[in-house]
């Protein structure tokens, strides 16, 4: 077989605007983590490593035909749910402090597999009830979604709920839940946040307070408020330069290869590199949504849609944490933040995207 | 596929994409919201954070607390601190340490055991800023480096307040000591959210007192905004929030007590404990031997640290709360009642033991008088310990009514007192065994296990502070209360106290004229029994049993050493003790490993500590007031 023909091959399931839009994305993450971690510059390797293995996922991924995915949406979701109640049970046996570590190594894979199990299960569940949806099916989707979520904010890990429990979320939106039911919900939850209140750690709480004022607190939490702002508002139009971010170099920014290295992209490369990477972000999600838009089947639709949006969710999510309109909670920034669980998760969602692009005819009727 | 069904589905798809659009538009408002939020920080605020960031790089650092001191009931400073140079190295700002610490070596001596230390505490302490490369410079030290400072980057000299006890080892078990902030600990802080409070802190309580009561002690820590160069030296401090100390923790423990129990001791090992039987408060806890704090204070020498832990003798060991022994015959006053209570035996019944054996099958079970105590009541098997009279009633009421009774009196279980480290002990029952056990053969409980329990021998293990605890409840007629070490705290800026009620668990089911039967026969032990040589012409009344516990076997690990081995397979002595008989304001269990009999070992320290607490008789060896002054501690 000639060459260009083994490349054609390989290279039919990608969908090249996303991928372009992604490595973009990755590469820019790796220049600022070069600057982030100056002192240690095995990071970098290693996370061109890890992008290279989420490739190769997203390959995988993007072979894979939506019926295929369709098999994989109830075993997968019943096997992260599973390891969900694994990590609940294991968690109440060792006590104190020790536990809350050992679960958050153990419920990172659980909770982070729900990211893309929760929504395939769901499009699934509205795709077999494709014609008379009623709100009895809305109301089992409501209950499929609060089980994983639930878990996953007794762990307690509220940064992961929220991502699950929105991607969940978006697929009952997409699939149609009437406005109505959708504003008496906005209405009740807007009443229920004395109780959620109630509900939360202390540490949560003290969070939401630090984003009210960060200057209470600035040893903790508003600390990392207070110099990741300043490091974005110094970046002024145009930014200090690669490798010229003080408040990175001086190391005011804690976490500043993972969470909070847009503090040391916006520091670098000012307001033009933020709206840069708004557009990157904006036109990968466009893509997603266009995705979904011509998807063939109602699961296809569904979850396209709600992993487009998923990935503006991350993208916001973070950046609104650290230019301080949001509460500091652990969110990556997708594409830019090092960590290879993050990165394999976004790159099989891509994957899985490109599979629901090309197979957007073959169903039609 | 039906024309109704079809437009259906098409009503569904556009319906669908009308909220793909949506969705659109929400995904252009938010990233507007966030576009405007750069903007806003990026170029109207701009000329503000450029200003912080470049102008001013504020350093916020962290002011650690004092921390609180740790005093005994009458005031006597146990825990100090106490202010010392220490020369720092931040890892992070320092290229080649081995070749900074060599030119440090020129200025300021540094040993090995220095170096060693900082490259064990490099390695456990990752996240620590700084981290000693010497402690306790002298003031000509600290002069030689002041102008040799522009030559190191990333050293610092910093002041620093260390721990001191002024008493030494008197009390160590229950005071505890200080260790590093290690990365465990950091990561528990962190769950608890409160590492910021621990920011610029680097020692935390490890054990005893200064463990439990770590977060009373700490304080709150402040900070300082300091204006910070390039390189990022401090320049000047712009504000300043000053930390709060922690608290004063005062102990229910007399510290003149603790001191005549341990030199009754002298160098044998054992533990005492000693507790006010209306409160539950803790008048002496002894664990001997024991271990110098102060050596513990910045950073432990490798040496002697090794020393601690490998040897046969643990010091570090609590034996008072961790120390599982078999209670013998002090065992005995508690089977009484058991008897009295569950109706097995009258004050008045007697047995007749005229041989010194009891046979059950066909095993013979010795008493250790030989021929026999005769004609036995209850009163008589206590004053004159009588084993045939508990095999025998052992027998009789069965392993489960035994263990059934003795729950009451917290045998086998924590007592809850306020200190880490507590052991369970055990409380031999048919259930107990079954969960011990793995093989159905020694699983199963023998009926001839029983008797040996009666006297306080066979599978028994029990903490000294359990056996003070249930021996605190036939003094106060049954009432348990949580064994507790400290009294109240103290906030030293407001002396606002907050002091910590006695804590009464519960009461054992047993009618008062039993435990006034008992108390009596435990008199009978100090005036004409096995402790009346012990309590010979003593100017108070008390009561008391003795207890002899064999050894049943040495450890594997314990080198072998003729003298040593015939040492510690001689049986413990024990001693427990209440005082005075009519309303008793102490209650103690003391036991002295391989003592011997009880009455020879155990029973003489109970007497010097019931003379001290009750007359204020001190020991030989010992006199005047404190062995240290007082007057250089800390006030704060």
């Amino acid at each position: 077989m000639p060459l260009g023909r083994v490349a054609w091959r390989i290279s039919e399931s990608v969908d090249a605007t996303l991928l372009v839009l992604m490595v973009s994305l990755s590469m820019l993450g790796l220049a600022v983590l070069f600057s982030a971690t100056y002192d240690s510059p095995a990071r970098v390797t290693s996370q061109l490593a890890n992008l290279g293995f989420a490739l190769v996922a997203m390959w995988l991924a993007s072979r894979l035909s939506p019926q295929v995915l369709m098999r994989f949406a109830l075993p997968a979701y019943a096997v992260g749910l599973a390891l969900l109640i694994a990590v609940a049970l294991f968690g109440d046996v060792v006590n104190g402090a020790r536990r809350w570590l050992d679960i958050g190594v153990m419920s990172f894979q659980p909770s982070e597999m729900m990211k893309i199990a929760l929504p395939m299960m769901l499009a699934l569940h509205f795709h077999r009830r494709e014609s008379g949806l009623r709100l009895g099916h809305f109301a089992l989707a409501a209950f499929l979604l609060a089980v994983p979520v639930g878990l996953i904010l007794r762990q307690p890990d509220l940064g992961t709920a929220a991502l699950v429990g929105a991607a969940g979320f978006f697929v009952i939106f997409f699939a149609g839940l009437s406005w109505r039911v959708m504003g008496v919900l906005a209405g009740a939850g807007a009443a229920a946040l004395p109780l959620l209140w109630g509900f939360m750690h202390d540490y949560q709480r003290r969070r939401v307070l630090t984003l009210l004022d960060p200057t209470q607190d600035p040893l903790g939490a508003g600390y990392h408020i207070i110099q990741s702002t300043i490091a974005v508002g110094s970046g002024g139009i145009s930014g200090k330069g690669w490798l010229n971010g003080t408040q990175a170099h001086l190391e005011f920014i804690p976490e500043r290869h993972t969470d909070f290295i847009f503090a040391v992209y916006s520091e670098e490369f000012g307001l033009i590199g933020n709206l840069v990477l708004l557009a990157l972000y904006a036109a990968l999600i466009a893509r997603g949504l266009v995705i979904a838009a011509n998807a063939a089947t109602v699961f296809s639709r569904l979850l396209a849609g709600s992993i487009a949006l998923m990935f503006f969710v991350y993208a916001f999510v973070n950046m609104g944490m650290v230019s301080g309109i949001l509460p500091v909670v652990g969110v990556p920034l997708p594409f830019l933040s090092y960590g290879g669980t993050a990165l394999l998760t976004l790159f099989i969602a891509a994957g899985i995207l490109m599979s629901i692009h090309r197979h957007r005819k073959l169903m039609q009727t | 596929m039906g024309a109704a069904e079809l437009r259906n589905h098409e009503q569904e798809l556009r319906e669908f994409q009308l909220r793909v659009g949506l969705a659109g538009v929400l995904v252009l408002a938010a990233f507007g919201l966030l576009a405007a939020r750069f903007f806003f920080l990026q170029v109207i605020q701009h000329d503000v954070y450029r200003a912080k960031a470049e102008e001013n790089r504020i350093a916020v650092v962290p002011v650690p607390p004092n921390r609180g001191l740790i005093l005994d009931r009458n005031g006597v400073v146990l825990a100090r601190n106490y202010s010392g140079y220490t020369l720092e190295i931040f890892p992070r700002r320092v290229r080649d340490l081995d070749r900074t610490i060599e030119r440090l070596a020129e200025l300021v001596e540094i040993q090995p055991r220095d170096r060693f230390r900082f490259r064990k505490m490099l390695v456990e302490a990752r996240n620590a800023e700084s981290l000693p490369i010497r402690t306790r410079l002298s003031d000509e030290e600290v002069a030689r480096f002041a102008v040799n400072r522009y030559r190191f980057e990333g050293v610092e000299i910093k002041g620093r307040l260390f721990r001191q006890y002024p008493y030494g080892d008197v009390a160590a078990h229950v005071i505890g000591y200080m260790g590093r902030v290690t990365q465990a600990d950091q990561e528990s802080l962190a769950a608890e959210g409160l590492e910021a409070n621990y920011r610029g802190t680097d020692f935390m309580g490890k054990a005893g007192v200064e463990a439990s009561y770590q977060r009373e002690l700490h304080g709150t820590t402040g900070f300082e905004q300091v204006e910070i160069d390039a390189a990022g030296r401090g320049i000047r401090t712009l504000s300043r929030s000053p930390s709060e100390p922690g608290n004063n923790v005062t102990l229910t423990l007399d510290m003149r007590l603790q001191q005549v129990a341990e030199v009754a001791f002298g160098e044998r090992r054992g533990a005492l404990v000693a507790l006010e039987p209306a409160t539950g408060g803790v008048l002496a806890l002894v664990s001997k031997p024991g271990f110098d704090p102060n050596e513990f204070v910045d950073g432990i020498e490798p040496q002697y640290w090794s020393d601690l832990n490998s040897s046969a003798d643990r010091p570090l060991n609590n034996r008072a709360i961790a120390g599982l022994y078999p209670p013998g015959s002090t065992f005995k006053p508690f089977m009484a009642l058991a008897a009295l209570q569950l109706g097995k035996r009258t004050p008045r019944s007697t047995i007749v033991d005229s041989t010194g054996y009891f046979f059950f099958g066909e095993r013979r079970f010795r008493d250790s008088k030989i021929g026999g105590h005769g004609v036995v009541d209850l009163h008589k098997s206590i004053v004159v310990s009588s084993d045939i009279y508990y095999y025998q009633l052992a027998s009789e009421l069965g392993i489960d009514a035994i263990a059934g009774f003795m729950r009451h009196f917290g045998f086998g279980e924590r007592t809850g007192v306020d200190l880490q480290g507590e052991a369970v002990g055990v409380l031999p029952s048919q259930e107990w065994k079954m969960r011990r056990f793995r093989r159905p053969d020694q699983q199963r409980w023998y009926a001839g296990e029983t008797i040996s329990v009666g006297i306080g021998q066979g599978y028994n293990a029990y903490t000294p502070i359990q056996l003070a605890q249930a021996t605190a409840m036939i003094a106060n007629g049954g009432t348990m209360y949580r064994p507790r070490l400290v009294a109240y705290v103290e906030n030293p800026r407001s002396a606002t106290r907050e002091y910590f009620e006695a804590e009464q668990l519960h009461h054992a089911p047993v009618r008062a004229e039993y435990f006034e039967v008992v108390r009596r026969a435990m008199a009978g032990v100090t005036k004409e029994g096995t402790g009346a040589r012990a309590f010979a012409r003593a100017q108070y009344t008390s009561g008391g049993k003795t207890g002899t516990a064999q050894v049943i076997a040495m450890k594997q690990n314990e080198k072998y050493d003729e003298s040593k081995v015939a040492e510690r397979f001689r049986d413990h002595s024990l001693y427990i003790a209440f005082a005075p008989l009519e309303s008793p304001r102490i209650a103690l269990a003391v036991i002295v490993e391989n003592g011997g009999f009880g009455a020879r070992a155990a029973a003489p320290i109970a007497r010097t500590v019931l003379d001290y607490f009750l007359l204020g008789k001190l020991p030989p060896g010992m006199d005047g007031p404190t062995p240290e002054d007082e007057t250089e501690a800390e006030s704060d």
